[in-house]
């Protein structure tokens, strides 16, 4: 059975660059309930932007989709789901690769590299044509003298 | 995101402040293209102290101004770099390539 979450919020955008820094501001807003460290808030941050950002640079290469974003918390943990409606990644396991990149000289190829270090689980389920889901966890620890 | 330049001597410094992702990194590879090549520096210091936040487009802007650098026989050093950023650069492998304060 899947764990009730105690709290959610859905985000709905078009992939317009301008809503990157969107994104990853309203994710730390939402995970401030936890009371993360600094450190934490960061990794979430940083993970986001790269999420958010493959879905608005390599979903819609041509037009403007649309991208959803869910945050959800269970206990300490937080979940975030980043799903498109894009064009898909043919080849999951290569592209999480460090260094791949199809995109501009812009993208470094460290997107998913650093989703996977800076969250504790990083999900990537795709079909071409179809669009991407990606699901990433994170545990905050709780800080000493709180429940 | 906002960068300034100053010049002394062969030295070309750039502050960046604000916040550098993939929708100001392309704004902020011109700028430090254009200003390499205007001033032809021996040694470019990025000056990160006011970086509030970068995700790995900060990768790709710090590759892109090491190869101009290397094409001129110059070098390239990244000063006060917050945590964050710090991390992200690490995640890259960057410290090996560059120094990275």
């Amino acid at each position: 059975m899947r764990t009730k979450a105690e709290n959610f919020v859905t985000l709905e955008f078009p992939s317009r660059s301008a809503n990157e820094g969107f994104a990853r501001a309203a994710a730390a807003c939402f995970a401030a309930q936890l009371d993360p460290t600094l450190d934490e808030l960061g990794d979430i941050k940083t993970a986001v932007s790269e999420a958010v950002t493959n879905a608005i640079v390599h979903a819609y290469p041509d037009a403007i989709g649309k991208v959803v974003m869910r945050l959800r918390l269970t206990g300490d943990v937080l979940e975030v789901v980043v799903k498109d409606q894009g064009v898909g990644i043919p080849d999951v396991e290569r592209a999480r690769q460090p260094l791949f990149t199809t995109g501009s000289e812009e993208r470094s190829g460290m997107g998913f590299t650093i989703m996977e270090s800076f969250m504790d689980s990083l999900r990537v389920r795709s079909q071409p044509g179809k669009g991407t889901v990606v699901t990433m966890k994170k545990r905050v620890s709780r800080r000493v003298g709180q429940k | 995101m906002t960068v300034t330049f100053t010049e002394s001597g062969r030295c070309l410094s750039a502050a960046v402040s604000g916040e550098l992702d993939h929708h100001h990194a392309k704004a902020l590879m011109e700028e430090l293209d254009r200003q390499i090549d205007a001033a032809m520096p021996r040694r470019l210091v990025l000056d990160l102290a006011g970086l509030g936040f970068t995700d790995s487009s900060g990768i790709a802007v710090l590759i892109r101004a090491m190869r101009r650098m290397g094409q001129l026989g110059g070098e390239i050093r990244v000063e006060r770099a917050p945590e964050q950023a710090k991390k992200v650069f690490r995640a890259a492998g960057l410290q090996r390539l560059m120094p990275i304060e």
